[in-house]
């Protein structure tokens, strides 16, 4: 397969941002040795071997995600393709690309898949109502409970477990049509951001193999971008949806704390985790993000704040408008865009601004100066919660237990071999911050600065609609670079952790690249709503993203 | 013994009779068969959440109301964290820095047999939480199971001001506190069933001395008579130390009650204090309580017991009296009821305290389970003391409606019960018993007059006991001594 990437410098010239660069400051130019487009036209989208889209035949420089889920319902309404060929499809294409990515912990049974499938094709021949996830692959992460397969959490503590019942997420995706085809790989238990920490594999960034795919849902992450299936769910606690779904070049959606129910996910840090969605446009993630929302009773987190039909508010943007965001007010959070930070991402998120500027928006510096604390902040807070959370695996009622002649051996022995090091290292510092004499030197001082970045979020929010930043510092790297260096992993969690702090909706989106691998390395856009303004995000997102041309985000696999 | 001072605080664990569970829809049912009541919640599965039932709120609120305590009116539920197989998720969901309920008493009037008087003690707080499982030891000790049943049933744990003084004190404030659970509504409050569970706390000091004494804290004392026994126990064994110079040798430690060898057993010494490290509970919102919800439990509360106490002792009522019939709302009500339909309040006392009392010891019941109306007792009551029926009478009538329920005036015309109050009739009966006796009336004439007795007897049999026994020895009186 020939190389989707050719010179830069001549996508360049098919790259819009390139001819609407604002008069700005000179750090606004975009790096042409950073800041590149892949082009479509040369890559074998596994879009297109799976279910026509009508965007083939567009030239590449107006190529913009479509949904595959509508695409989809309209393959099947049509009757031009039944749910059985399109399960079909989507798991020989996971098989094909399995041995490369390893984005999978447990693959469903073929035969259960397709018989979920054959109960789409029969209702669409009766024609009856069809859920809005009728007939779409869909991946689970692995922290995420599902009662017809295993469900680990990446640990070996859990290795074989199955659940009693799903959780609500996978409850309600499936009472939508949804077919759930597989678990996706994952750091053990949500901790980490690379996967690396997985208990079983690691998995590879479809854009480079040799590359982190991001995590901790990068499973979820990379099936989506590698076409394994159509969309998936992850979780994220400090960015575990929004920093994979960068480094893969996926739409990822962290929503509020509360909009979707946590029934049946692995809690990491309680009062942190939300489920999140990945998608590879916006429509997609808002279709998920739909069937999954709302309140729970298994769940008192949840909110009952209304869901909105995220997908209609998206169909109907009007986007032959010249200015489609004309009056949105984006603030973007300069403490975002310093030292630390990949000078190609930082053109992207320029260049990103300046599209927002053409779209019609007033974009602005915002300054979020409690931005910095919120790292140790969340390092204190979701340790300590993980170090309560994870008592449970003690090997008593389930998982793995070590034979022991007593109580404190059984413990020690079963947790010691079931958790990985990062765990337990987690695991430590929970302990530790929260012990006697240390709980309001740590604990209590990291809920102090959860309120302040709570109130600067919502003054940043008062002044702007959204916010905006990197999703990560930088595009993916290497398998094995960080992992001896777990502060330099955790610092990749800044752009992140304190949008979880603040229990707030944010959105990624892929808007650029930096070069890297074969075909450069995908960058995302992290947008940041008040809460509850899920749609609002996925309303500019959408018109974001099919007003960005000429970048195309699908690696050559 | 009197140089020197008792300390004793208790801590109460108050198990909760909701239908569910405090975090999931689970029934409790003592007794079950192990691990038949149980969920993913229950038993700390991956991805299981608590879910709070709003009735374990309401039940703290009405225990924190009727032990006089100020609500916090936003409380908050914590982890406790410790391993332990019978604590599914490795931590409990407890209450920590804010209790739903603080700073009450509780008043309470000791037993007349042990001298009686009033008592006041403080109450700190009390916090709601979850009870953890139990683990069934193997006879041969080389493993053990895990029963989940009880796993996640709401507790109220309460506890006491260091106020006891004595085992009785220490013993009739837990009797109150079970009292009080139960006019609530909210526990059966039963000890051998682990309902209502007390761990004692127990120093003593010399007189005079300001510091307290070395606390011991005591457990598995099943009966109030059992804690008694156990605290007294304590308490001398701890002054012998003290008299022996060996005070050094009381260590904070927990000790277990053996009601066979009736004495405390060393169960485990603590070494300093154990790290719970608390921290807020992130699956639960905070507790917060409206002033209508606080305002409709307050109104919708029964007569507590000591106000029922008070009232009684106010109605004329003797303190055994009054602690017999407010032992037991049910009784209490029958009794208020019975009052109310018009019964004498003293006889009323007699009745139920006598011979109903001894009834349901007999078989085993409660006062709601027998026939016998409140009212129906009122007008037993008042046949008797208007003469319709004696008092003999009465008391056969009495277990009639006891077992088969009915009404007096029915029984009475039933069986032609109506007390024989005609002289003319009496003494027709008397001249019968006389005629039919003379042997014995030659006895009687002869100076055996205790032979008086005898013939009342025959007349009163005569009469199928109906006759009006005043009456009758007055006439039998008159008769015995007109003819000699």
């Amino acid at each position: 397969m020939p190389s989707p990437v050719q010179n830069p410098r001549i996508l360049l010239s098919q790259c819009r941002f390139q001819l609407h660069f604002p008069p700005k400051p000179h750090n606004l130019q975009p790096n042409p040795r950073h800041f590149h487009c892949s082009k479509s036209k040369l890559s074998l989208s596994h879009q297109h071997q799976l279910v026509s889209e009508p965007q083939t035949s567009q030239s590449p420089s107006s190529w913009s995600p479509s949904s595959q889920i509508l695409t989809i319902r309209e393959s099947l309404l049509s009757r031009q393709k039944k749910a059985v060929e399109i399960t079909r499809d989507y798991l020989n294409r996971l098989r094909q690309t399995e041995p490369q990515i390893r984005s999978f912990l447990h693959v469903s049974e073929e035969e259960a898949a397709m018989r979920e499938a054959e109960d789409i094709d029969r209702k669409i021949e009766q024609n009856e109502e069809l859920g809005p996830l009728a007939g779409v692959p869909i991946a689970v992460k692995d922290n995420i409970c599902t009662a017809d397969m295993p469900s680990t959490g990446g640990s070996r503590i859990l290795e074989g477990y199955r659940p009693a019942v799903d959780a609500t997420a996978v409850r309600r995706l499936r009472e939508c049509g949804g077919i759930v085809i597989g678990k996706t790989n994952l750091d053990e238990f949500g901790m980490g951001s690379t996967t690396e920490a997985s208990g079983f594999q690691v998995t590879a960034n479809p854009w480079d193999v040799s590359r982190v795919p991001g995590g901790s849902s990068g499973g979820s992450a990379a099936a989506v971008s590698a076409g394994q299936c159509v969309v998936s769910l992850g979780s994220d606690t400090g960015g575990s949806v929004r920093q994979p779904a960068s480094f893969c070049g996926v739409v990822g959606m962290k929503p509020t704390y509360g909009r979707v129910s946590r029934f049946g996910l692995m809690a990491y840090a309680s009062s942190l985790d939300v489920i999140g969605c990945f998608g590879s446009s916006v429509m997609d993630t808002a279709i998920l993000l739909g069937a999954i929302s709302g309140h729970d009773r298994l769940d008192s987190t949840s909110s009952k704040h209304e869901v909105p039909n995220y997908a209609s508010e998206l169909a109907s943007a009007d986007l032959l408008e010249s200015k489609p965001l004309s009056g949105l007010k984006v603030g973007i959070i300069c403490e975002t865009l310093g030292d630390g930070v990949d000078a190609g991402v930082i053109s992207s998120i320029r260049a990103a601004a300046s599209h927002f500027e053409e779209l019609g928006s007033i974009v602005t510096e915002v300054s979020l100066p409690s931005f910095s604390l919120g790292l140790p902040a969340y390092y204190i807070l979701a340790s300590s919660e993980s170090s309560s959370n994870l008592s449970r695996y003690d090997g008593i009622r389930y998982g793995n237990q070590v034979a022991a002649d007593e109580l404190n051996s059984l413990y020690k022995d079963s947790r010691a071999k079931g958790f990985g090091p990062e765990v337990k290292m987690r695991i430590l510092m929970g302990t530790y911050a929260l012990s006697a004499g240390y709980y309001d030197a740590y604990y209590k001082r990291a809920q102090q600065v959860r309120t302040l970045v709570q109130k600067g979020f919502k003054e940043a929010l008062g002044e702007n609609d959204i916010l905006i930043s990197p999703a990560a510092p930088s595009a993916a790297y290497k398998i094995g670079e960080k992992t001896n260096d777990p502060l330099a992993m955790y610092a990749g969690d800044i752009m992140t952790v304190n949008v979880n702090l603040a229990g707030l909706p944010a959105l990624v989106l892929p808007c650029g690249f930096v070069e890297g691998g074969s075909a450069g390395l995908p960058v995302g856009l992290q947008m940041i709503g008040g809460a509850f303004d899920e749609a609002k995000l996925l309303k500019v997102g959408h018109i974001f993203e099919r007003t960005l041309h000429g970048c195309r985000f699908v690696p050559s696999l | 013994m009197h140089e020197y001072e008792t300390i004793i605080g208790i801590e109460t664990h108050v198990q909760l009779s909701t239908l569910t569970k405090a975090f999931c829809s689970c029934p409790y049912i003592y007794g079950s068969q192990p691990n038949t009541t149980i969920c993913p919640v229950c038993m700390g599965s991956p991805g299981a959440l608590p879910v709070l039932n709003s009735k374990v709120i309401e039940f703290a609120v009405k225990v924190g109301l009727a032990l006089n305590c100020s609500l916090s009116m936003s409380s908050k539920f914590d982890r406790k964290q410790y391993f332990y197989p019978d604590l599914p998720k490795g931590y409990q969901i407890s209450q920590f820095d804010i209790p739903i309920a603080t700073g009450g008493f509780i008043d309470l009037d000791l037993p007349t047999e042990f001298g009686g008087g009033h008592r006041r003690f403080g109450i700190t707080r009390v916090h709601m939480e979850e009870d953890a499982g139990k683990l069934l030891h193997s006879g041969t000790g080389s493993y053990s199971q895990v029963d989940l049943n009880r796993a996640g049933v709401p507790l109220l744990e309460i506890v006491s001001e260091p106020d006891m003084r004595s085992g009785l004190e220490a013993a009739e404030y837990a009797a109150e506190i079970q009292r009080l659970v139960r006019y609530l509504g909210v526990s059966n409050g039963n000890m051998q069933e682990g309902s209502l569970r007390c761990d004692v706390n127990v120093s003593v000091r010399p007189v005079g001395q300001s510091a307290f004494g070395t606390k011991v804290e005591i457990k598995n004392m099943n009966s109030f008579s059992a804690m008694h026994r156990a605290i007294d126990f304590e308490i001398s064994r701890q002054v012998d130390l003290y008299n022996k110079g060996q005070a050094d040798q009381i260590i904070q430690e927990t000790r277990l009650w053996e009601d066979g060898s009736q004495r405390t057993v060393t169960m485990r010494k603590k070494e300093g204090l154990a790290d719970y490290r608390y921290f807020p509970e992130p699956d639960l919102p905070n507790v917060v309580l409206a002033n209508e919800f606080v305002d409709n439990i307050r109104s919708s509360l029964p007569e507590l017991p000591e106000i029922k106490r008070r009232r009684y002792e106010k109605m004329g009522l003797s303190m055994q009296d009054v602690l017999f019939l407010a032992d037991d709302m049910q009784v209490a009500d029958f009794f208020d009821e019975a009052v109310e339909k018009g019964a004498d309040v003293k006889l009323a006392s007699n009745w139920i305290m006598g011979d109903i009392a001894a009834y349901l010891k007999n078989e085993k019941l409660s006062i709601n389970d027998i026939k016998l109306t409140p009212q129906e007792l009122a007008e037993l009551i008042a046949s008797i003391k208007g003469g319709t029926i004696s008092g003999k009478i009465g008391k056969e009538i009495l277990f009639e409606l006891i077992a088969k329920g009915g009404t007096v005036k029915g029984l009475i015309k039933e069986k032609d019960l109506v007390q024989i109050v005609d002289p003319l009739e009496i003494e027709k009966m008397v001249e019968k018993v006389l005629s039919e006796n003379p042997k014995q009336l030659q006895q009687y004439r002869g100076g055996k007059t205790k032979l008086q007795g005898y013939f009342a007897g025959q007349v009163m049999k005569e009469s199928k006991g109906k006759a009006n026994p005043v009456l009758l020895n007055k006439i039998l009186l008159e008769k015995l001594k007109s003819s000699s």
